[in-house]
């Protein structure tokens, strides 16, 4: 039989259709890779065994019944530990939230659930999603599946993990400076940051409330596809939820796996992301992959977007500001940890002071005073006021490009993964990680990205990021399955199948320069 | 650009309610000056004929129908407390006795 970790959601989910595969095996199969995987790699802060092969035999009797069930009925799938689940506890990667089981469901979970789709468990983050490589969860780092020693990118880490290393075949990420996106190119998976406010917000612990969205994360650009349409959609719970029709971005990705998806279309290079800084091996691969859009019949053309040097200094102004606002919600009353101060008297304010001094860890202590510092009287103005502006030229550099080509690629991260600890004690380098997708964040355009093949010096995967304007997230799917399927053919077999075998008593780094 | 000093860090620290330790505030003052550094920059490009975005896809007036739902029961709304009594949150003093 098949191994049925290997499969794509799209394919497992037409097996479980025609009954070949029941939803127990199926999870089963992915628990038990868990089991065997996860004490390595540390994608999962909770696993849900028990419910999720309950769910998985509701679903199997129901199909059994004849019922006509939804195209990823059945097929597991991982959370970020961002979301709400009222049958898991949420943390956020954080201390502060230990044990938490919310009295509610974020409305992307719900859509899960009522997709039939099998919540596997809860996976690892930056805490707070603060972060670019796992590194600051309060439960320890995420590894990387090609290389242990590395960070498996961040703040979604856990889930790129989980799916790069055949845990779960589909995850949910959520993507506030390029969380969903960073982590799938350092792990040779697919991740999509939709348009702001296409997928509600609703339940996902908010870190930046004017740039979070939540995402897809899969091994393939279709099963990020199917698992986009089931949680995107209008949210009355939700203020900033678009309420728009959206067309089918399963159907946009299967027309780019057919014929000349790529002929005539307008290729954007953006030069302020594509220069100095990046890696030799990432600039190589891009390179190549721009060759092949080209030969397939898209016109590439450079555009300039001068703004973009200014998206990583406004990101971390706004970023922290809205952060600084929205975690004032941990005040040890309704929810959460409660710590007593040492001595003195015990007043509420003291009690909050001492529980969000153990509850937080450095990254977020580090935010929150920078927050607050950015809104303080007499620096408003500078700062967060300026941000904002910078904000406005960010968008302009968008329109402009869009004015001239149908979408933008660059890398997706200016290197391949970086060793666990490199960067985790000099926090302006750790930022400058996510120089690439800041800009689509402050813009609240759709982003993609998506492996195209591994550096030669290091033989670690390299991603491509796809921006389309605003509500065009379809055409990141037609785009980015037309390149996947040309890489493909190029290569002869998919990126992540030449990912090291984690079940091998050694490990090896996959040949170099083979792909 | 104003330096930063650690005065600065622990009245900051006060006003977002987090008890910092000594060393804490130090290592603070210290990134605290180097990311304002970097981040100032912003200043440069922000000219007084730039308006400020706030929200990348604005939306105005969203409204919903003022009619009841069902919401949290009292449980619910309690279940993640660290303390109660009866139906409600229970909290240390909220004014200092001093």
């Amino acid at each position: 039989m098949t191994d049925l970790t290997s499969l794509s959601a799209a394919d497992l989910a037409a097996l479980l259709t025609s009954r070949e595969v029941s939803s127990v095996e199926a999870t089963r199969a992915h628990l038990d890779r868990i089991d065997a995987v996860d004490p390595d790699i540390h994608a999962f802060l909770h696993v849900a065994a028990e419910g999720a092969l309950a769910s998985a035999s509701r679903v199997d009797e129901r199909r059994a019944a004849g019922e006509s069930l939804g195209e990823l009925a059945g097929v597991p799938i991982a959370i970020k530990d961002v979301l709400t689940t009222n049958d898991m506890p949420s943390t956020a990667g954080s201390r502060i939230l230990e044990g938490w089981v919310p009295p509610y469901d974020a409305t992307v979970v719900r859509r899960l659930r009522e997709a039939d789709l099998i919540p596997l468990g809860k996976t690892n983050m930056d805490e707070f999603a603060m972060g670019s490589s796992t590194e600051h969860s309060a439960y320890g780092p995420t590894h990387n599946p090609w290389d242990l020693d590395r960070i498996p990118g961040g703040s979604g880490g856990g889930s790129a993990a989980a799916v790069a290393a055949f845990e779960a075949p589909l995850a949910l990420g959520s993507d506030t400076g390029g969380s969903i996106r960073q982590p799938a190119a350092v792990t040779g998976s697919v991740g999509v940051k939709p348009t702001y406010g296409a997928v509600s917000r609703y339940g996902a612990i908010a870190l930046a409330s004017s740039l979070d969205q939540v995402g897809p994360v899969s091994r393939t650009v279709l099963d990020a596809a199917l698992l986009h349409d089931v949680i995107a959609g209008h949210d009355p719970l939700d203020s900033t939820s678009l309420d728009e029709t959206w067309p089918s971005m399963a159907q946009a990705a299967r027309a780019g796996r057919t014929g000349d998806a790529l002929k005539g279309v307008r290729v954007g290079i953006v030069r302020q992301l594509a220069g100095e800084g990046f890696q030799a091996g990432v600039k190589q691969r891009f390179d190549e992959a721009v060759a092949l859009l080209t030969a397939a019949g898209a016109e590439v053309i450079e555009v300039s977007a001068p703004s973009f040097e200014y998206a990583v200094a406004a990101y971390y102004l706004i970023l922290p500001a809205e952060a600084s606002s929205n975690l004032a919600r941990f005040d040890s009353v309704r929810f959460g940890m409660r710590v007593m101060p040492a001595d003195g008297p015990v007043t509420s304010e003291r009690v909050m002071s001492a529980t969000r001094d153990a509850g937080f860890g450095p990254e977020v202590k580090r935010r929150i005073i920078l927050g607050t510092y950015a809104l303080s009287a007499g620096y408003y103005d500078a700062y967060y006021g300026s941000a904002q502006k910078v904000r406005t030229l960010i968008q302009r550099d968008f329109n402009d490009a869009f004015g001239k080509v149908d979408v933008l690629i660059s890398p997706s991260a200016p290197t391949t993964a970086f060793r666990l600890g490199e960067k985790l004690n000099d926090p302006m380098a750790m930022y400058l990680n996510d120089i690439t997708t800041i800009p689509a964040n402050l813009a609240g355009i759709p982003g993609m990205g998506l492996p195209i093949g591994l550096a030669p010096e290091d033989g670690l995967p390299v991603g491509m990021q796809i921006m389309a304007p605003a509500r065009s997230d379809a055409r990141l799917y037609t785009i980015g399955a037309a390149l996947e399927r040309l890489l493909e053919e190029t290569w002869g077999h998919t990126l992540i199948s030449r990912a090291p075998d984690l079940t091998a008593t050694e490990m090896f780094a996959s040949e170099e320069g083979a792909i | 650009m104003p330096e930063i000093s650690a005065e600065q860090v622990a009245h900051l620290a006060e006003l977002a309610r987090i008890d910092l330790s000594a060393d804490e505030i130090e290592s603070l003052t210290r990134d605290l000056g180097q990311i304002v550094d970097s981040v100032a920059k912003v200043s440069e490009v922000a000219g007084d004929d730039v308006p400020a975005t706030s929200h990348p896809v604005p939306l105005a007036n969203v409204f919903r129908d003022d009619s009841p739902r069902p919401s949290l029961t009292v449980e619910q709304a309690l279940s993640g407390a660290p303390d109660r009594e009866g139906d409600r949150f229970r909290v240390p003093a909220i004014l200092d006795e001093e």
